[in-house]
């Protein structure tokens, strides 16, 4: 029974053009991120000297030109699509663990303990939360892992609110009642019989969290507070760019068409995969 | 609980007064609500920066012991951290929010003063201009469904979502300020009004998007609901039927989405204000932020939070008085 909602899922969303293309360009932006600065004869810190500020193909070997200091922009490019990407995935994974823990415990509990977990996610929710997301990370001493606790903090509680309105409706289900007759215990249950229940809200939700997450990193990181030089993300390359951009506007082009790309990309198949696994939407 | 059938629920729901639901209490009730909100920020942000390893005066040089004590004693930092806590909040009611760390010749107070007008007025113009464009957006689009102005809206929507403040601004800077030379690159004088286009549109171009979608979506909604279509059956022109009966009640999602619109344009004011060199409280924000200069982070933090419960509290009325359910219960 669930084989087939599964297979209808995977049928729409085939059906859905701009879903597919959204997952054709994620896995040639990834491909290229994981294995495209192993193939490039550049380094992403490496000088050449002979050739700075290069526009792109203006001389051999650096396709996508170079910076100020002469590194490759292409390389450089996909490495900070790469710390790009690892921080989202590994921040949407935190915000998942965390969310659909919460949610799926509160709405399998009820009562008292429901009503004292989620009235601390409305207290949170409350709180300007760009703002402690930037506090988080200065305390936290601007890096990889600073933004990974900022943005974790914040990304889990849209997250255990939808999962705790569905965990609410599923511990009626029968199936739940029978696990309890059966003698198993509370986080048994929720682990083995309401979470796998709950996922397909949870891989659409996860899918549109994704591109969000990239989108604060490299906010933070263009503004000089999240990942720092020399490590290279999309959001200080863009401020990189933005600082030259009178002299060598490619060096914002480049990194500022790859974001909007990827934005793009995950979003398209965020609706998607929406459309193909709750098709009562819209 | 004891059962009740349902006649006795009925009865009861008849014999209780008319709830009464009017703008004053409202107001109170929302004011109220926000003074906790406001509580946990502040203790929040408080905790969170004590928390920090490192201190405003860690400077490339090492501080000698002694100047490092007399600063910290200067300050008030050696204090017991709940009595710094009682300070501040002491001083917060007063309007005082405690000197700026790097900043040595101001105060909180005084760079939030200079900075706020600044940041309120291409905050309020974006907003404004965000509602001006996006709602017609969304009227048309919803109005020719499908047709090629529906489908050039909502790519225009779905663009304006997916591209970030900070990649349209450096954008908007090369093209019309250094190529076309139509506008200035930055600065803030007082009386150049051009100073202002090229912040306040690119703030508002995000929010544009997103409230044309959302009034496209919400208004296809109404225009199914059966009230329209008995208006439609009354023999209503058209044109009546969408302002009269339509709007105000798909109106209530945007000015719904008011509360966190005003989140998105002060979060891309930290932006704007970095790359068009305006002197709000945003570059203030990053430049306290990146000198580790806490009570400015906090002070400005505070303020921003201030703004958008004011906000949220504003959308809250405007949704009572379209919403008649709210504002007739008065004579109900």
């Amino acid at each position: 029974m669930r084989g087939g909602l599964w297979r209808d899922a995977v049928r729409r969303l085939a059906a859905d053009r701009a879903a597919m293309a959204g997952l054709g360009i994620l896995a040639l932006l990834a491909l290229a991120a994981l294995a495209g600065p192993a193939l490039l004869p550049w380094r992403e810190d490496q000088i050449d000297w002979a050739h700075m500020a290069v526009p792109p193909l203006g001389v051999e070997g650096h396709w996508l030109g170079t910076d100020r200091l002469g590194r490759d922009l292409l390389v450089r490019t996909l490495h900070g699509l790469r710390v790009s990407l690892a921080i989202a995935l590994s921040a949407t994974l935190v915000a998942l663990v965390i969310g659909v823990g919460w949610g799926a415990l509160a709405g399998y509990l009820r009562g008292r303990a429901d009503a004292l977990m989620m009235r601390f996610v409305d207290v949170l929710y409350s709180l300007p939360q760009v703002f402690f997301v930037i506090i988080l990370t200065v305390v936290f001493g601007r890096g990889p892992l600073a933004i990974l606790v900022a943005i974790g903090a914040f990304g889990w509680l849209t997250m255990a609110r939808i999962v705790r309105g569905q965990a609410l409706g599923l511990r009626e289900r029968d199936f739940v009642e029978a696990a309890v007759v059966g003698g198993a215990g509370t986080a048994r249950i929720v682990v083995r019989h309401i979470v796998p229940n709950l996922l397909g809200p949870v891989i659409v939700y996860a899918t549109l969290t994704v591109p969000q997450v990239i989108l604060v990193e490299s906010f933070l990181s263009f503004l000089g507070i999240g990942i720092q030089e020399p490590l290279a993300s999309l959001g200080n390359l863009i401020a990189d760019g933005a600082a030259e951009m009178e002299t060598a506007p490619w060096m914002l082009a480049v990194p500022a068409g790859c974001l909007v790309l990827l934005v793009f990309a995950f979003n398209f198949l965020g609706d998607g995969l929406r459309d193909a696994l709750d098709p009562r939407e819209r | 609980m004891h059962d009740r059938s349902g006649f006795e629920r009925a009865a009861s729901f008849l014999r209780q007064r008319p709830r009464r639901v009017n703008a004053l209490a409202l107001i109170a009730r929302r004011l109220l609500a926000a003074i906790p909100t406001l509580a946990v920020v502040v203790a929040l942000s408080f905790a969170l920066t004590r928390a920090a390893p490192g201190g405003p005066f860690d400077e490339e040089q090492a501080l000698p012991p002694e100047i490092r004590a007399n600063l910290e004693a200067a300050y008030g930092l050696d204090d017991p951290v709940l009595v710094q806590f009682g300070r501040y909040v002491a001083g917060l009611l007063r309007g005082d929010f405690g000197p700026s760390f790097k900043f040595r010749d101001f105060t909180v107070t005084e760079l939030i003063a200079g900075g706020l007008p600044v940041s309120l007025a291409i905050g309020s113009a974006a907003l404004a201009l965000a509602l001006a464009l996006g709602i017609p957006m969304g009227i048309l689009a919803a109005c020719a469904r499908a047709g090629p102005a529906d489908r050039a809206i909502m790519a225009f929507a779905v663009a304006g979502i997916s591209v970030p403040v900070f990649v349209i601004a450096p954008f908007f800077a090369l093209a019309f300020g250094i190529w076309l030379g139509w506008l200035p690159v930055a600065g803030w004088e007082p009386g150049r009004p051009g100073d202002m286009v090229l912040p306040v549109v690119t703030l508002a171009l995000p929010v544009i998007a997103y409230v044309a979608r959302l009034m496209r979506g919400s208004l296809l909604e109404v225009l199914q609901a059966p009230w329209i279509r008995a208006a439609r059956a009354r023999g209503l022109p058209p044109r009546l039927v969408l302002l009269r009966h339509a709007l105000p009640a798909a109106l209530l999602p945007v000015v719904s989405y008011l509360g966190p619109a005003a989140a998105a344009v002060l979060a891309g004011s930290l932006v704007v204000e970095t790359i068009f060199g305006l002197p709000g409280m945003g570059r203030h924000l990053v430049q306290g932020a990146l000198n580790r200069d806490y009570t400015l982070v906090m002070g400005m933090v505070i303020v921003y939070a201030a703004l958008m419960i004011l906000l949220n509290l504003l959308a809250d009325l405007a949704c009572a008085w379209l919403d008649p359910r709210i504002r007739h219960a008065r004579r109900a």
